[in-house]
């Protein structure tokens, strides 16, 4: 009896120390990543590097049309997506629940989210790049990254509103509102920093996307800034895959100081998600 | 008023049937109209893949097993770090671990791709080009390796999550019969979790099977029918990045390539997805 006991207790650490050799290696893989990146780029890393344009000579090559890219990117797949996918998210919550169209809805939603982002990449290429006639154009980029954050924006829609009791929405009605008054007025603004935390969030990770951008034909090299909705474009992660392809070693540096810079506007966007969680959902629902 | 919003908000939701139509129209076409000029049988059975050479050859085959063998490296990581992590995590660790961990594994998935493709390529293949002298600059072996530390928090969060939802009586019950608190884990949890753990790992290999970027950079633009992980490669995806970085003009048999790979891709992953969701769905009627 003492000795199953023993072997069971020496079993059990170790177990313990299996995982945590576990855990240990992926969060050490992560942080050499992190530093081995940070150590390549950071001597790369100046003023002049930010805001200057790629170049064919390393040492001159800087990240300013990638950095406006990505941000001009950003902005209009937001102003496509946020409206749609809150939108969407409005009607399977509040509308249609148990409709049968709204089954349909969120089995698609579900199973759009596992769709490789690379096929948005197609689909954007057909429809946008040559249907539609955009080219190979910001508003074409926007428009297929917005396709690609629109299943994550929905489910993170979806769970702040129904975060908000049920009670709120009662009250409402028994005051006479319509429907639309209850979500406009008493739901969505309550809803809201939970879903400024997802959309955020769901954006965050469109900006590291490359491989929707490329198949959809973003350029690597532009040595100018948008200035229309129709002109072409490039974004940080396909800049930082550029010089990461490219034979000559000066470039791998670029590359690394191009990720940090890429990392910082991530943490930067991770950063205002907490804030905003921590600060608003505590003052609405205490 | 009121019905003219119902209706808007609608629309909204049937943008993203659209998308899922859109896709799947996208690649039909292009597909049927590829399998005019190649026959299904060469896609299928033809060994090599050579579209942009003047002989040129039709087989998906080299392609898949390029994506095949990139993709069963990363699961051979992520499967016993993923697991291993999530059984800790559930059943061993405190509240107080529990809460640092999480969000640090988090951190794993939400790193951009071309940050992997860039740390497989020029940090990791280096690395282990000093253990295996023979291995190639570009492999499979290391975004494989790469690729697995990238899932490793998808495995863990959603076998945790269907642990998670097995009843305390469970465990209870095996505990009032004297097991021990590692029994209880392995033989009582896990088992009981076990459609929930298949539904994470066959998601795990989904993404893996999607993943363009790191193989991409790091893996090669060499199609090979090989299971040799030290050589170069190419994958369904990487072979999609590599046509659309160059300048091909519509309608050629080139262009149709992508959307032919493309739709492997689609029913791939879908296949894997569904039979995920549908193993998830078993779960959540079991403990409901």
């Amino acid at each position: 009896m003492r000795r199953t006991v023993a072997g069971s207790r020496s079993r059990e650490r170790l177990f313990r120390a299996m995982a945590v050799a576990a855990l240990a290696m992926a969060l050490g893989a992560l942080a050499v990543l992190l530093i081995d990146a940070l150590l390549d780029g950071w001597p790369r890393l100046n003023w002049p590097f930010l805001t200057s344009f790629p170049s064919r000579k390393p040492e001159q090559a800087g990240i300013l049309s990638a950095l406006v890219g990505t941000t001009s990117l950003m902005l209009l797949t937001a102003a496509a997506a946020l409206p749609l996918g809150v939108g969407a998210a409005i009607y399977l919550e509040e509308y249609a629940k148990t409709h049968w169209m709204a089954r349909l809805i969120e089995v698609n939603v579900a199973n759009l989210a596992g769709v490789p982002s690379i096929l948005y990449g197609l689909l954007g290429l057909q429809v946008f790049v040559r249907a539609l006639g955009l080219g190979r154009s910001l508003l074409a980029g926007a428009l297929t990254m917005a396709l690609l954050v629109l299943p994550i924006l929905v489910l993170a829609t979806r769970e702040a509103l129904r975060a908000v009791p049920v009670s709120i929405r009662e009250a409402s009605y028994a005051l006479g509102a319509s429907r639309w008054q209850t979500i406009w007025h008493q739901v969505l603004p309550l809803a809201l920093p939970g879903i400024l935390t997802g959309s955020i969030l769901a954006f965050s990770r469109a900006i590291g996307e490359a491989a929707p951008l490329i198949t959809i034909g973003a350029l690597t090299y532009i040595a100018f800034l948008p200035d229309s909705l129709t002109a072409p474009f490039t974004a940080l992660p396909i800049q930082i895959f550029n010089w990461v392809s490219r034979p000559q070693k000066g470039f791998f540096v670029n590359a690394a100081a191009g990720i940090i810079v890429l990392l910082v506007v991530l943490l930067v966007m991770n950063g205002i998600a907490v804030y905003v969680r921590q600060r608003f959902q505590k003052r609405l629902y205490l | 008023m009121e019905q003219a919003i119902g209706g808007a908000l609608f629309l909204c939701g049937a943008v993203s049937v659209l998308t899922t139509g859109g896709i799947v129209a996208v690649l039909i076409v292009e597909t049927v109209a590829f399998f005019r000029e190649v026959p299904l049988a060469q896609f299928l059975t033809d060994p090599q893949w050579t579209p942009l050479f003047v002989d040129k050859h039709f087989g998906i085959l080299p392609l898949v097993a390029g994506t095949v063998l990139t993709s069963a490296i990363a699961i051979l990581v992520a499967m016993p770090a993923g697991l291993l992590s999530a059984i800790y995590l559930s059943e061993f660790a405190s509240a107080k671990v529990r809460g640092a961990v999480k969000p640090l594994l988090e951190i794993l998935a939400g790193i951009p791709t071309v940050v992997y493709g860039y740390f497989a390529l020029l940090f990791v293949t280096p690395l282990l080009q000093q253990v295996i002298p023979q291995l190639a600059g570009f492999n499979a072996l290391s975004p494989g390796l790469v690729m697995g530390l990238m899932i490793i928090p998808m495995v863990s969060s959603l076998s945790e999550d269907a642990m998670y939802a097995v009843p305390q009586s469970l465990r209870e019950a095996a505990y009032a019969l004297g097991s021990s608190r590692l029994q209880v884990a392995w033989r009582v949890v896990a088992p009981a979790a076990c459609s929930g753990i298949a539904a994470s790992l066959l998601l795990a290999v989904s993404r893996a099977i999607g993943e363009t970027m790191i193989v991409a950079i790091a893996a090669g633009q060499q199609p090979r029918l090989t299971l040799n992980p030290l050589v170069p490669v190419e994958t369904l995806t990487a072979y999609i990045v590599q046509i659309s970085l160059g300048d091909t003009p519509t309608g050629t048999i080139e262009y149709k390539t992508i959307f032919a790979v493309g739709m492997t891709l689609f029913l791939g992953t879908l296949g894997l997805n569904l039979v995920s969701l549908w193993l998830r769905e078993r779960v959540r009627e079991r403990y409901a």
